[in-house]
């Protein structure tokens, strides 16, 4: 794109989001007439929310405030049900971490099994084809009966979550090598490891990657309700744990920042697949 | 010296819903020499790039064998390089690379000084010096073909077989890399297979010229030997005497003479022994002299039924 198209672009974003500000600031404007309320009430939910003044729902400014408090001390630990957004969100990002890469190790080289053997290939597709479809969060109540742990339960769901993308690209992009690289491998007498590592993997790499992007975007909406059922750590039990305290603030806190750490693992796998991508 | 050696090879496919099985081509029998470059031409479905594929042991034939060098063909081998039809380059590989992965294939323990020294060298045989870096989708189309003609000699295979390898290139590349070919195959002496379309490069770069008929049921028809002076070049080719007799029969036998072929062979003719024309010579009986104005006037001399 011009560099000029790039600038207008950008431009328009700010432009939607300052929008977004406004329509949001316009709706948490305190109305004007005062309304008695009930003292006991007023206690509870401060006084310019009792008197009609102020709604639950925070003005962009509340939140803007909420995040820079945030943003200065995310790690901080003040009991097991008061710890930074920065440690909930990297229990979370641990466990998807340690859910993937677990995922990946069965994943690919199964799938590369797979993909090589035309007869594993129809042997394992029905299970393939009844598993892919089930939600992952149907496997949690399994999870805690057998692993009897609600931490490895819900990485032990991620897992499962992400096997599925990675296996299936995996096989479809190795059963995919064009038979003419194939066929130069045959002729030079390359060695099947040889040829697995630097023939078929090379090729199938692109695939791969997409089957792992896939993956990791899964994985990542998962782990937020996988949280929110096992609970004690994590950013998605933090969000049920703001909606108990009725903070609004940090709900919309956790939910950029979970946007924002999406994103963040996306692109790396996105990069990673640039890598491997090579042009025909 | 007979060097490679196809005996009553056969090709043929039992259909997937049954029936009778439909036969490629039959009875298929020939002989290479070794430093002779061979070219097979032919209308597509006759099974060229079969037989081709069946000497480089990449598919197997249904019947028949194939011998080289006293020992029988019987899957891949470092012996027989192949320049495949549509380059078969590695896209993640630089050009230098593609050709190191076969170096490295061919001599295993050799270390990287050495490699890097064959993969440089064949490079530069080619016309590549300067592109050793690219990735094959930074190289041209005959670039590519380059790429993928010093990968097949880099690996000093006994035998080399060339699938059309010109057939994307337009004239002009075509032309320089045949020349290329002309003076690496005189250079090295190396025993070539190739298939071609192309009329015009089987007579500038083959010995012996297989012609075959159509498919179904296909056959080698005759065998065309080329006489003329093994040092032709492209430029002055078409100005030798025995040239256009030489294409003319090509032509001929192309055009209508294949089809007429797999309907009625001629009578006496053996597929096991097929004939030895040489339509470039002055025909020995009847001694008429071969005019130039009108080269078809005469037939084309056959010079020995003899096993070639």
């Amino acid at each position: 794109m011009p560099r000029s198209g790039r600038l207008a672009s950008a431009l328009l974003s700010i432009l939607m989001f300052a929008l977004f500000l406004a329509v949001w600031h316009g709706a948490t404007l305190p109305s004007g007439g005062t309304q008695a309320a009930d003292s006991e009430y007023a206690k509870m939910v401060g006084s310019a929310a009792a008197s009609g003044q102020k709604t639950a729902m925070p003005s962009p400014k509340d939140v803007a405030v909420k995040l820079w408090e945030h943003a200065k001390d995310p790690f901080y630990v003040r009991g097991t049900n008061d710890q930074g957004i920065g440690i909930q969100i990297s229990y979370s990002i641990g466990r998807v971490m340690l859910g993937f890469g677990l995922a990946a190790l069965v994943a690919i080289p199964l799938g590369f099994l797979i993909g090589m053997s035309p007869l594993l290939y129809r042997a394992f597709d029905p299970f393939i084809q009844i598993l892919k479809p089930i939600s992952p969060l149907a496997w949690m109540p399994l999870a805690l009966y057998t692993i009897k742990d609600s931490v490895t339960s819900s990485i032990f769901v991620i897992f499962i979550c992400s096997l599925w993308p990675m296996l299936i690209n995996t096989a479809f992009g190795v059963s995919a090598v064009r038979r003419e690289w194939l066929n130069v491998a045959r002729t030079l007498e390359v060695t099947p490891m040889r040829k697995a590592f630097r023939v078929i993997l090379p090729a199938a790499a692109p695939t791969i990657m997409t089957g792992m992007r896939i993956s990791v975007g899964i994985a990542w909406l998962v782990i937020i309700a996988a949280e929110m059922l096992v609970g004690g750590t994590g950013i998605g039990y933090f969000v049920w744990n703001e909606w108990n305290n009725l903070s609004i603030s940090n709900i919309l806190c956790a939910i950029l920042l979970i946007g924002l750490v999406g994103m963040v693992l996306d692109q790396i796998l996105a990069r990673l697949a640039r890598a491997v991508t090579y042009p025909e | 010296m007979e060097f490679l050696k196809v005996e009553g090879l056969k090709k043929s496919f039992v259909p997937p819903r049954g029936g009778a099985p439909f036969v490629v081509f039959d009875e298929v029998n020939f002989s290479i020499d070794k430093g002779e470059f061979v070219c097979i031409v032919g209308h597509s479905g006759c099974g060229k790039s079969t037989i081709l594929n069946i000497l480089a042991g990449l598919d197997e034939a249904s019947d028949g064998n194939v011998i080289m060098a006293g020992r029988e063909v019987a899957g891949p081998s470092l012996d027989r390089g192949v320049v495949f039809q549509g380059h078969a380059l590695m896209p993640w590989l630089t050009a230098k690379k593609n050709v190191e992965f076969a170096v490295k294939s061919r001599w295993r323990d050799a270390n990287c000084a050495k490699t890097d020294e064959i993969c440089q060298r064949y490079l530069d045989m080619v016309g590549l010096t300067g592109s050793e870096d690219k990735k094959p989708a930074e190289l041209s189309g005959g670039m590519k073909q380059r790429v993928g003609i010093a990968r097949a000699f880099a690996i000093e295979p006994k035998m080399l077989l060339l699938d059309e390898p010109f057939g994307a290139l337009d004239a002009l590349t075509r032309g320089v890399i045949q020349d290329e070919l002309l003076k690496i195959c005189a250079a090295t002496h190396q025993t070539v297979f190739m298939i071609t379309h192309d009329v015009d490069e089987a007579i500038l770069l083959a010995d012996k010229i297989m012609l075959m008929s159509n498919g179904p049921n296909a056959r080698i028809a005759e065998i065309v030997v080329n006489t003329l002076p093994r040092d032709r070049s492209r430029h002055t080719i078409h100005k030798d005497p025995q040239y256009y007799p030489i294409r003319n029969h090509l032509v001929d036998f192309l055009v209508s003479r294949s089809k007429e072929f797999t309907e009625q062979p001629p009578p006496g003719y053996d597929p096991r022994n097929p004939l030895l024309v040489t339509p470039g010579l002055p025909a020995v009986t009847p001694a008429i002299p071969v005019s130039l104005v009108q080269p078809r006037a005469t037939a084309p001399s056959v010079v020995a039924g003899i096993r070639n």
